[in-house]
């Protein structure tokens, strides 16, 4: 299996998620990224959208989000949300 | 029972319901701070990352924001100082206000024009009495605040630093507030918020240096989405940290109050045992020169 992606997920007051992901995906302002482990580093506005994250479990895991930004390096990923909205486990 | 007697019983009842309210004060003080040094402790990842980011931008590109360079244009500077609503904090919101006062007179000696903010109806109230103008004032719940203050303080802080000098726009912008260091430890703390001094967190030790970020849609425009969340999430954190600071200061305050409400209760009982002593005293040597005077007739 291909290396896992450690993940955080943090609002102002709180932190909404933490844990390993195999692919994590973001709607950045220029569009939805994909992010799987190796990309290169990155940091990026994000807008609405959803920010989707899939477990290492298998689990997906997604987030409304109004505002923020993702920045990635060495496997590590800091997704920065404006606001917290509920947790959505599809 | 005696004048004096009475008087000394009546202050030690009042004196016992004091205790009893100062006690409650301390519990309530007690039960409220582990939730707000755990609100310290939850906000510290988001603004751990932000700094990150920040800092990550500001190492990696040459960008020549205005939030980061320093204004000519005028000589005015903004100051925030955060106190508590209520008093009872012993002298917390009287050391932030002076530590704001020091700041003032250094920031007036350097030829420069200060514009007050308050936060906390203490620090309001001390500005009011002394007639001098406020810009903006924010009071209510100083001891739980929440994000949407801190957003709204952010707003119009910014807003003053983006202004036009003609239009009251401001060079520097001050954080007056009390930090949290231990439970037994809080003092008063002056940060300069604009124009930015990105320096700590830069180098974590032990830390390699951050990754060539690849910046989207632009460093610039990353930038500009990044700065006025740092600076929200900065004012997020001196917020919550004066609120733990304050409500710690209220904790030992109220101690205090119960254990001089103790020695008040003593020292008045004391002399109520002796008033009374000194009544019983005297009916004695009133009763017997009494019957000895009938005895001598």
């Amino acid at each position: 299996m291909a290396e896992s992606l450690t993940v955080d997920i943090v609002a102002p007051d709180s932190v909404l998620w933490a844990g390993q992901a195999e692919r994590v995906s973001a709607p950045t302002v220029e569009g939805e990224i994909g992010l799987l482990a190796n990309h290169e580093p990155i940091l990026s506005v994000l807008g609405a959208g959803n920010v989707r994250v899939r477990g290492i479990d298998g689990q997906d895991h997604s987030f409304a989000v109004a505002g923020g930004f993702i920045s990635f390096d060495h496997n590590t990923i800091t997704v920065v949300v404006d606001e917290a909205l509920p947790d959505q486990v599809e | 029972m005696g004048g004096q007697q009475r008087e000394y019983r009546q202050r030690i009842r009042s004196t016992q319901s004091l205790k009893k309210i100062f006690r409650a004060m301390e519990l309530i003080a007690a039960s409220r701070i582990a939730k707000s040094r755990s609100r310290v402790a939850a906000a510290a990842p988001y603004s751990q990352a932000i700094t990150r980011a920040i800092s990550a931008v500001a190492t990696h590109s040459t960008v020549e924001h205005p939030l980061t360079t320093e204004r000519e244009d005028t000589s005015k500077v903004a100051m925030l100082v955060i106190t508590a609503d209520r008093g009872m904090a012993g002298a917390y919101s009287a050391n932030a206000i002076r530590e704001a006062e020091r700041l003032r007179r250094k920031l007036e000696e350097a030829g420069k024009e200060v514009v007050q903010y308050a936060a906390g109806r203490r620090a309001v109230s001390y500005y009011k009495f002394r007639h001098r103008e406020l810009a903006g004032t924010w009071t209510g719940g100083s001891d739980s605040p929440v994000h949407a203050t801190a957003n709204e303080m952010a707003r119009a802080l910014f807003k003053a630093f983006t202004a036009s000098a003609d239009d009251g726009g401001v060079a520097e912008i001050h954080i007056v507030f009390t930090h949290f260091t231990s439970m037994v430890s809080q003092e008063p703390r002056v940060i300069r918020m604009l124009p930015l001094e990105i320096v700590e967190g830069v180098a974590e030790p032990g830390d390699e240096v951050p990754p060539l970020y690849d910046f989207e849609p632009s460093p610039e425009e990353v930038l500009d989405a990044l700065l006025p969340r740092y600076i929200e999430s900065r004012i997020y954190s001196c917020l919550l940290q004066a609120a733990a600071s304050e409500l710690a200061s209220r904790q030992r305050a109220m101690n205090t109050a119960t254990s001089n409400a103790e020695d008040i209760i003593r020292q008045y009982t004391r002399l109520a045992n002796s008033a009374r002593q000194a009544e019983i005293t005297q009916e004695i040597s009133e009763i017997v020169s009494g019957a000895d005077a009938l005895a001598a007739s």
